[in-house]
């Protein structure tokens, strides 16, 4: 198969799975698959970082394993932890008979008391999953650098059991939202790609693709709707989902077309407007510029 | 696309011609400031073989991926393939790679663009040092950032310079914070055990102590205000000190920035805008638009008035000024020692301190003096890197 048609394939069969992907993003999604280096998403709130993770999983037909980042993510909730209470119970038992004290230890360590954190479950597969290893620019430093080891080698080291290397490379894609700067070495270990707000058109296929029984008039006026208010300066702007909730909220509402009733999308841009600051500047006569100029 | 096709046709092992050209652009990129190493050299033939060399977009999307690891390289990155591959033939061929682009950036004049600013002043530097420009850029490289740590922002001409500041100023800014989690981490160490809640979790294993409880330190960082001068008179220096409040505002979860000249404006918020375009917007309307004469005492009169809430005992507050005043001293130290009776270290950053023969003698200046747990100098990175141990000692 010829790279252009491996591409339109990809780009097809992300459409078919719910998500509307440009040409370029296919691209890097098609060398993502064949370089199998980890993929640095950014972008801002909203874009549909996390959904390119899951739609992959749903594409290559494989688990998604998921690690969510925050300050003070340590190795044992990332990557494996003793069961202690197991192996607690196992000692007690193991006192009642007469064990040999070196095999009772190498039971007690032994794999079948290891929790496997995500890290240590997304190396450990039969097949490669997708790893998601969501804002990364949460983590610490630390971890990042820990993080780094692990995706280069593929294999990590339980002090007690000795080397676990990967049965399978997972597909890893992080995603981060710059609250921090990452590591050079980081950002260059990983292909990346800068997610966008959608244009007009991409965001109108994704309402019709997750929308479907949108009507044609409301999808476009929604559409255009948030485009405008996106233009603006807002502290905290409205993705993709933001506006998928709109207007799933207009429709359960009865809404066919914003000019019909000011008050209902009044009363529904709770949805779209995330902070005090934000529904405090946009005021009815402004949407009503909105409305009218979406129409 | 036709051109690359003609262009490989033209040479007499026309793969190997291509390989060379891939090598150079890799090359070309990693001198622009893009984080390439050798892997990833390596990888961008396999991206070329893998996407084929006939089809310039997918060829253009696959290196992008791979080469490209922020936003600001994304950004650039079009404009350096265009000016690559698309450039006039035989030109970046005969001549060594940074003359090249030296040469093609002066036909073009698209000098406009920041970014592209400081890649081309590198490699002005790069040529004016003499012996193969191509070879050792990392080294060269380092030099010319030292040189940038010790050079006084007031010096700092050309915007391509300006920019690197700006930017090592910002990350500075971070690491500072980097540092002092670190330490604090480091000093948890010798953890105390939580006899109580140890013996209490104990009784669950029938009475074993297997499940330690530990006392929890407070993790306590300092909360930074900064309040920066952006008069007339510290114009030179304003929006590097704004550039360092964003590091600084970005990095500490607890922080705030002020900017005055005649009246105080709090511009944290502007700051923390991750969209580096607006907050270059936002701090170049701050600092021009109002660059008049100084009234400190007032100013901080009004922050004691409608901020003075931020100020606890973990409090810094840093005020950058160069201590050219028009307001009464008086009012100043009586407001100054208002600040210091609430906070935990009043520091003063100036400038004109970096100067050598300078002596702060304004009445303002030594209105202020007595009062302050420390006063520095602030002119170059050396200089506010040192600031980081002052921060650290609270």
């Amino acid at each position: 198969m010829s790279e252009t048609t491996r591409v339109n394939e990809l780009q097809r069969r992300l459409a078919e799975a719910g998500y509307v992907a440009e040409r370029s993003l296919a691209a890097t999604l098609e060398l993502f698959t064949a370089l199998k280096r980890p993929l640095l998403l950014e972008g801002e709130a909203g874009v549909g970082k996390t959904e390119i993770a899951r739609v992959l999983s749903h594409l290559f037909d494989c688990p998604l394993i998921r690690l969510q980042c925050y300050e003070g993510l340590d190795v044992n909730a990332a990557i494996y932890e003793w069961n202690y209470q197991h192996q607690l119970l196992a000692i007690k038992l193991l006192e009642q008979g007469k064990v040999d004290p070196e095999s009772a230890e190498h039971q007690i360590f032994s794999e079948k008391y290891l929790l496997k954190r995500p890290l240590l479950q997304a190396i450990t597969q039969p097949r490669s999953p997708v790893l998601l290893i969501d804002e990364i620019d949460r983590a610490d430093e630390e971890f990042e650098a820990y993080l780094m080891e692990v995706l280069s080698d593929f294999q990590i080291s339980v002090p007690e059991l000795g080397t676990i290397k990967a049965t399978s490379k997972p597909y890893v894609v992080l995603t981060s939202n710059s609250t921090r700067e990452l590591s050079d070495a980081l950002r260059r270990r990983c292909l990346y790609y800068y997610v966008e707000y959608p244009g007009f058109d991409k965001e109108l296929r994704i309402v019709n693709a997750r929308l479907p029984d949108i009507g044609p008039q409301l999808a476009r006026q929604v559409v255009s709707f948030v485009q405008e208010l996106r233009k603006g300066d807002m502290r905290k702007k409205p993705g993709i989902a933001e506006s998928l909730d709109w207007a799933a909220a207009l429709m359960r509402l009865g809404v066919n077309s914003l000019d019909q009733d000011i008050e209902a999308v009044m009363d529904s841009l709770v949805c779209l407007l995330k902070t005090r600051e934000d529904s405090k500047d946009v005021s009815q006569v402004e949407v009503e510029r909105m409305v009218a100029r979406s129409v | 696309m036709s051109r690359l096709a003609l262009q490989s046709k033209a040479e007499p092992t026309p793969a190997e011609m291509l390989q060379i050209r891939l090598v150079e652009f890799v090359r070309l990129a990693r001198e622009n400031g893009f984080r390439v190493g050798v892997a990833e050299e390596v990888d961008a033939h396999r991206v070329a073989l893998h996407c084929g060399m006939i089809n310039a977009w997918r060829l253009r999307w696959g290196l992008r991926s791979l080469l490209c690891s922020s936003q600001d390289d994304w950004e650039r990155f079009d404009e350096l393939f265009d000016a690559y591959w698309h450039s006039g033939k035989g030109a970046a061929r005969t001549q060594s790679l940074a003359g090249a682009l030296v040469k093609r950036k002066a036909q073009d004049g698209t000098g406009h663009k920041g970014s592209d600013g400081q890649a081309s002043e590198a490699d002005q530097a790069r040529q004016a040092e003499g012996d193969d420009a191509g070879e050792g850029g990392v080294r060269e490289g380092t030099s010319w950032r030292e040189n940038l740590m010790r050079a006084d922002f007031q010096f700092i001409a050309d915007s391509g310079q300006m920019r690197a500041v700006e930017l090592l100023v910002e990350r500075l800014a971070r690491r500072m914070r980097r540092r002092m989690v670190r330490r604090q981490k480091v000093q948890q160490l010798g953890r105390k055990i939580h006899l109580r809640r140890t013996l209490r979790n104990s009784l669950r294993y029938g009475g074993m102590p297997l499940q330690l409880a530990y006392q929890r330190r407070a993790r306590r960082q300092p909360r930074l205000i900064l309040i920066i001068d952006v008069s007339r008179s510290m114009s030179m220096y304003s929006y590097i000190f704004l550039r360092f409040a964003r590091g600084i505002v970005n990095a500490f979860r607890d922080a705030d920035a002020f900017a005055y000249h005649t009246r105080l404006v709090h511009i944290t918020d502007a700051l923390r805008q991750p969209d580096l375009l607006k907050v270059r917007h936002n701090l170049a309307l701050i600092s021009q638009g109002w660059s008049g004469g100084t009234r400190i005492g007032e100013s901080l009169e009004y922050f004691n008035r409608d901020y003075g809430r931020l100020l606890n005992s973990r409090s810094v507050v840093m005020v950058v000024s160069d201590g050219l005043d028009t307001g009464e001293p008086e009012r100043l130290s009586c407001q100054l020692e208002l600040i210091k009776r609430r906070a935990r270290k009043l520091v003063w950053l100036n400038p004109l301190l970096g100067r050598a023969g300078y002596e702060p003698k304004t009445a303002s200046m030594q209105a202020a003096l007595p009062l302050l747990d420390l006063f520095a100098p602030a002119h170059n990175l050396q200089s506010l890197m040192a600031l980081e141990s002052t921060l650290i000692s609270l």
